[in-house]
This record gives C-alpha cells, sequence and structure tokens, in this order.
C-alpha cells in the first residue's frame, strides 16, 4: 500500500515552480521579518527611525548645493530642494532595496542554512521594510511640498495617483535586480564588490542628481531603455508638475520590469535548493 | 501497517571535492581558460594531491534507505563527517538531494543549531515570535502558546531583555522551548543540549520522550552523548561514510559506534608504540603484550577476569612498579578502577611476565573497555606513570541466570555495578 506523504522532497525542480501559496502561509513571518529590520535598524539610536529622515534630507541639502547652486542641473521653473527631494526619496528606496536584496542568501546564511521556509520570502520582507522608510520619507516630502504648493512655487497633477503604480514598479525591478545579484553572488563575491558602485552609476544613469533636459537628444532612445527614468519622470510629472507624461517610454518601463524580474525568479528558483552548499 | 512519518528512498548527496569554484569569477574563468589549454590551473593548491581532480564527486550520503514510523524516537550516531549532519540538513529541506526521494508526513520543526534565527537587538519575547514564525509558527499559534515558552525556557526575568545580553546557556533555553512547543509532527535535533545545564538537558530530554511517546511526535536526534542517545532513543542508526551501517536496538548501536567489532577480537595484544597515550610517548618501563585469559573476550557475569602482561625494562637499575587497570562503559563513562596493592619488581633491563586477577564480579552484563597503566612512586609518595594504554581491549560480561532474578536490567537508570540482591533484616 503507497502511503501519502505531506511533503516529497526531489532533486531537481521544474523551471519555474513558485509556491505562492505557500508564501502565503507564511505571511506572519514576512511580517515578523519587517518588524524585526525595521526595529532592529534604529535600535540603540537616540533619533530611532528619525534617522530615515535625516539622510535623504542631507543628501538633497548636498545635491540642492552642488548639483543645483554649482553645476546648475536642476530643472528649470521648480524649486530646486524639491526637485532634488523627489529624485532622491523615490530614488533611496529603489537603491536600498536592491542592495540589501542583493544581500539576502549571504547575510542570512546563518538562518537560511539551519531551517527551511520559502526563500523567496527574505527579499519581499526587504522590499515591505524600505517601504516604510519611504513612507516617512515621503510624508516629509509631502508637507514640503504643501507649503510651496500654497506659495504657489509647484503644481502637482493628477498623475499622484499613480503612485502605487510606480512604488510597485520600482519593488519589482529592484527584487528582479537584487535576487538576480542575490542568486549570482552566491558563488561569486565579485557582484558583491561591485553592487555599490554599480548602483551608484545607474544613479546617474537617471536622471536623479540632473533634469532629463541636458540629455542630448541623439542618446535619448537608449536612456530612455532604463526603466529607472520613465519611473523617476512620472513621479516627478506627478508631484511637480514637470515635464510631461510619456506613457510610450512608461511601458517600455514595465516590459523591462517585467522581464528582470522573470528572469531573477526563474534564476532564484534554480539556486534556492542547493545555494546552502555553496554559500 | 503502522503509519511512516519519514520514508527516505535511495537518497544520495553529492558534492563536489576542493574549491566549489575559485571563490571568485576570475579565479574561475582562469581554471577554466587554463584547462582549455592543457596547461596546470594556476588556482590548484602547490603540492595537493593531482589524483583529486578539483570537481571530482564525494558523495556524503550513498544511497540512503530509511523508514521512520510515527512516534518514533530515533537516534542518529556515527563518527563526524560520517553524514548525519547532511542527512538531517535534507530532511529539513535546507538542501535538496542529488537523487532519491524523500516523503514526509507532517510539519518539521528543525533544531539544528543553538538560536537560529534569533536577532541579537530583539528581545526575548520579540525573538520567541520570530523563531516561531521561522519554524512556521502562525502568529496565533505562538499567542496561545507563548506562556508556556516563557515558563519552560526558564528566563522569564530577563524576557524582555535583548537577547544579545543571553548567556549562551539561556539563548538554548530559549530556542528549545520554542521548537519544544511548536505543534510539529516531527522534531529534528542536532547537539543541542551541549550547552544547556544538566537539570535543563533532562527536562528537555524529559519533554522529548514525552513528545513521542504521548504526542506521537517523531523525534530525530542526533548526539555525540551516549547517554542521552539512551535515554531518549527506541531506535538507533549508526552511520559511516555516507552509509547507514546499523538499525535497530540503542544498545547494539552504541557498541558497534564505541568501535566494538567482535570479528576482529583477540585476546592476545601486542602492544606496538602508536598504541600508548601520547604524553607517554617512550617510557622506559613498558608494557609489551596483554594475554587475557578468555578465548573470546566473554566472561560470565559473577566471574573475574584473570589476564596476563609482559611487561619491559629498559632501565639500569631495578624497578619497582604498580599496575592499574581502569574500567569503562562501552560508552566511555569510568566505572572504576583496580591497582596491585604491593609493587611489582622488574630487574634492569629485563621482562616479566605476571598474572592477574581483576574483580569484574560486579559489573552488569555489558561490554566495556579496559585501560592499563604502569606507575612508579617516587621519593614524595606521589605517582609517576611510565606506561599508559588507554582503552585497549575489552570484555564483554554475559548474563547469567540468577542476574536481576532474570529481569533487563536499565543501565540508564541503575549504573553498571550490581552489588547483589538486596537482603532482609533476621
Amino acid at each position: 500500500m503507497e502511503q501519502k506523504f505531506s511533503t516529497v522532497i526531489v532533486p531537481k525542480t521544474k523551471l519555474l515552480d513558485f509556491h505562492f501559496k505557500e508564501v502565503l502561509k507564511y505571511r506572519d513571518l514576512v511580517f515578523l521579518l519587517v518588524r524585526r529590520n525595521f526595529v532592529s535598524q534604529y535600535k540603540q539610536t537616540i533619533l530611532g527611525p528619525l534617522w530615515a529622515l535625516i539622510q535623504p534630507l542631507l543628501t538633497t541639502i548636498v545635491f540642492t548645493v552642488v548639483f543645483g547652486r554649482l553645476a546648475g542641473l536642476a530643472a528649470d521653473g521648480v524649486p530646486s530642494f524639491l526637485f532634488f527631494m523627489s529624485g532622491n526619496i523615490a530614488w533611496h528606496y529603489f537603491s536600498s532595496c536592491l542592495t540589501q536584496t542583493a544581500n539576502t542568501f549571504t547575510g542570512n546564511a546563518g538562518i537560511l542554512g539551519k531551517v527551511y521556509f520559502p526563500r523567496i520570502v527574505m527579499p519581499i520582507s526587504t522590499v515591505l521594510t524600505n517601504l516604510i522608510s519611504f513612507s516617512i520619507q515621503f510624508v516629509m516630502f509631502l508637507v514640503l511640498l504643501a507649503i510651496y504648493w500654497a506659495k504657489g512655487a509647484v503644481q502637482p497633477t493628477w498623475y499622484a495617483l499613480m503612485l502605487p503604480a510606480l512604488l510597485l514598479q520600482m519593488a519589482m525591478l529592484s527584487l528582479g535586480v537584487g535576487i538576480i545579484i542575490s542568486s549570482l553572488t552566491t558563488k561569486y563575491r565579485d557582484l558583491k564588490m561591485l553592487i555599490g558602485f554599480g548602483v551608484q552609476l545607474w544613479m546617474y544613469g537617471t536622471p536623479v542628481a540632473y533634469d532629463i533636459g541636458i540629455v542630448p537628444q541623439r542618446f535619448m532612445d537608449v536612456y530612455m531603455l532604463n526603466p529607472m527614468t520613465p519611473i523617476i519622470n512620472t513621479f516627478r510629472t506627478a508631484f511637480l508638475g514637470l515635464g510631461s507624461f510619456d506613457l510610450l517610454h512608461y511601458l517600455i518601463s514595465w516590459g523591462v520590469t517585467i522581464l528582470i524580474l522573470f528572469l531573477g525568479l526563474l534564476l532564484f528558483n534554480r539556486v534556492e535548493k542547493t545555494f546552502m552548499d555553496t554559500v | 501497517m503502522e503509519e511512516l512519518a519519514i520514508k527516505i528512498e535511495h537518497v544520495s548527496k553529492q558534492y563536489r571535492l576542493g574549491a566549489i569554484g575559485g571563490g571568485s569569477l576570475k579565479g574561475d574563468l582562469q581554471s577554466w581558460w587554463a584547462r582549455k589549454r592543457g596547461k596546470e590551473d594556476p588556482n590548484s593548491k602547490i603540492g595537493a594531491r593531482t589524483d583529486i581532480k578539483t570537481g571530482e564527486k564525494f558523495l556524503a550520503l550513498d544511497d540512503i534507505n530509511l523508514e521512520i514510523k510515527k512516534g518514533e524516537a530515533l537516534g542518529i550516531i556515527g563518527h563526524n563527517g560520517a553524514g548525519k549532519s547532511t542527512l538531517l540538513k535534507l530532511l529539513s529541506r535546507v538542501t535538496a538531494p542529488t537523487t532519491g526521494t524523500i516523503g514526509i508526513n507532517g510539519r518539521i520543526a528543525s533544531m539544528l543549531e543553538v538560536g537560529t534565527g534569533f536577532h541579537p537587538e530583539l528581545t526575548g519575547r520579540e525573538n520567541i515570535y520570530m523563531n516561531g514564525a521561522i519554524l512556521g509558527m502562525t502568529k496565533k499559534e505562538i499567542d496561545s502558546k507563548i506562556e508556556e515558552i516563557i515558563d519552560f525556557s526558564e528566563v522569564r526575568q530577563f524576557i524582555d531583555t535583548p537577547v544579545k545580553r543571553y548567556s549562551s546557556g539561556m539563548y538554548v533555553k530559549l530556542a528549545f522551548s520554542v521548537a519544544a512547543h511548536l505543534d510539529s509532527e516531527i522534531m529534528i535535533m542536532d547537539e543541542v543540549l551541549a550547552v544547556g545545564d544538566m537539570a535543563f538537558q533532562k527536562k528537555c530530554l524529559t519533554k522529548m520522550r514525552e513528545a513521542a511517546d504521548q504526542e506521537g511526535r517523531t523525534v530525530l536526534y542526533v548526539s555525540h552523548n551516549m547517554n542521552t542517545i539512551r535515554q531518549l532513543c527506541d531506535r538507533c542508526v549508526v552511520m559511516d561514510h555516507g552509509h547507514i551501517i546499523f538499525d535497530g536496538g540503542v544498545e547494539e548501536a552504541i557498541a558497534l559506534y564505541m568501535g566494538f567489532n567482535r570479528e576482529n577480537y583477540s585476546n592476545h595484544i601486542f602492544i606496538n608504540p602508536n598504541m600508548r597515550d601520547p604524553n607517554w610517548p617512550s617510557p622506559e618501563v613498558t608494557i609489551e603484550e596483554i594475554k587475557l585469559d578468555t578465548p573470546n573476550g566473554y566472561i560470565q557475569f559473577g566471574e573475574r577476569l584473570v589476564f596476563s602482561l609482559r611487561v619491559q625494562s629498559r632501565l639500569d637499575r631495578d624497578a619497582d612498579v604498580f599496575v592499574r587497570v581502569m574500567i569503562k562503559t562501552a560508552a566511555g563513562s569510568p566505572i572504576t578502577m583496580s591497582a596491585v596493592d604491593s609493587p611489582i619488581t622488574i630487574p634492569s633491563n629485563g621482562e616479566t611476565t605476571k598474572e592477574f586477577e581483576l574483580n569484574t564480579s560486579l559489573l552488569i552484563p555489558a561490554s566495556y573497555y579496559l585501560s592499563f597503566v604502569l606507575y612508579e612512586i617516587g621519593n614524595i609518595g606521589a605517582d609517576n606513570n611510565l606506561d599508559v594504554l588507554r582503552d585497549i581491549c575489552s570484555v564483554t560480561v554475559i548474563s547469567s541466570d540468577s542476574f536481576n532474578n532474570g529481569m533487563a536490567w536499565n543501565p540508564q537508570w541503575w549504573g553498571n555495578i550490581s552489588i547483589g540482591a538486596l537482603k532482609r533484616g533476621e
């Protein structure tokens, strides 16, 4: 008589088998991990979560002075402080998701090497943790925006309602790139060295510290392939009323995002079961 | 048919020997390029054995088949590198097997190491939630058990302190308590109890025993501590080089593991220098030969063991030496020792063969290791070891009909010495 087993462990996995139901079962773990990440980040600091505000504030001030005043790269017609801050907080969300996801496997080898839970839980919780930091920063941004708006210096548009879609896309993109890197770094640590530099380079390839207007027209088609560019642009259109919404490039950027995420999941799925042997 | 908790079929786990990759992309590319051109790999270690090529396969587990019934407490023993931990890793799904399938019925709580998933900055209470969730509990389940967990862990006083301030003992207690209260059908433990104090170890063993006996949970326990294996398990597997070499009763398994290889048994041992305790590497007075007066190492319960020693001296004076015999259980716990009461004189640069009688009549039926020590008494009355032979031979005491009125003897509760029946007063 054959007996039924609740779990059957077999060596090879299908090209893509993603147990969404299993992840749902572990949702409490996701929330606890988010809480843990967030709480432990600010333990034994005096200012606590205020640091989430201070960091982008300082960067924005530096950007305003260096890129705005000295280099004159800010867009015309909007307060340069708001201009840089909008780019900054969006980029900061993306980049911290990316770098932290990229370290998922190597950084948590301790836990992952001892117990089983769906591995994807880790990067998902990272993305959610950063969403909290982003929300804090975004509230600060909204306050400043309201002040400037009251003075009539900026004019937000209805595109602001697209914010959830923008956030989702950034989360998916950073998750995709992050798990590609983390899947590869289980074997090759080189990429870990590159990632800090790579993210910085990517930032300069995205209109964060300058206005898109300075990019020469002939490079525009290539430039727009960077999925982060339309995201930042749309973000600025939405809240600062800068430029106009570019549907074509926005859709292309979604296409690239989905492709990268799909590739990431594919790779993740390949290494998930045995990465502990090489990490 | 009894219900199975785990069924392992033809499972192998393969690792590649040597470094897995060069550790860097550049290193791997270099090696690959060198191999392409038929040159020597610049990343191979100098003087490394050339017969083991990098990438050669190594089977940590080799075609393992094992069925574990529901409610069974199974011990897994074996020397380091035998494949025990690999097996547990496969069962807890940390890594996947290379071939074969494993069927598991129910949820697994694995406690492979102390405080897995504890975050040092979080408090004990927060970590209970964290750890529970990692093991697959929902928040609700933990809520309903948290008081029980804290009570069991004995660290209530510190439960709201970050665990980075905990002692390692407190860490284990907390970690064990979480896993023990998980509603899992299968519990996997790998040497977790090594850090806790004796009282807590005992409590844990009792808890696990209860889990197996009353709640019908299946326990898999890996340890090098034979006493805990004996107390907890009702079946035991011995692993060696990726194979299961024995599957059956606990006492037989332990005896096998401790090196009682009856097939090569000899009652006549010639000592060669590497059998000596390395702390006394080249003694001047040595035991050269041990002969037990029992053909295959068996003695009846109540009998005494007669043996003879051939002792050689390279001293230029007559030496007055003493002989001490130490008796240990198969699991390595010392039982007792016995020494001669007057010295034996060995002529200068000569040798003597002497017969001795060891009172083994109180030893209960089991296997024992014997160690021999030659020593002198110095000027100030202290003993001075000349030659030390540890666990050099073994004897097995076999039961007689009268032993313990024909009832089984439980060494884990009653020890290894029988002092006879309890006599009534007149």
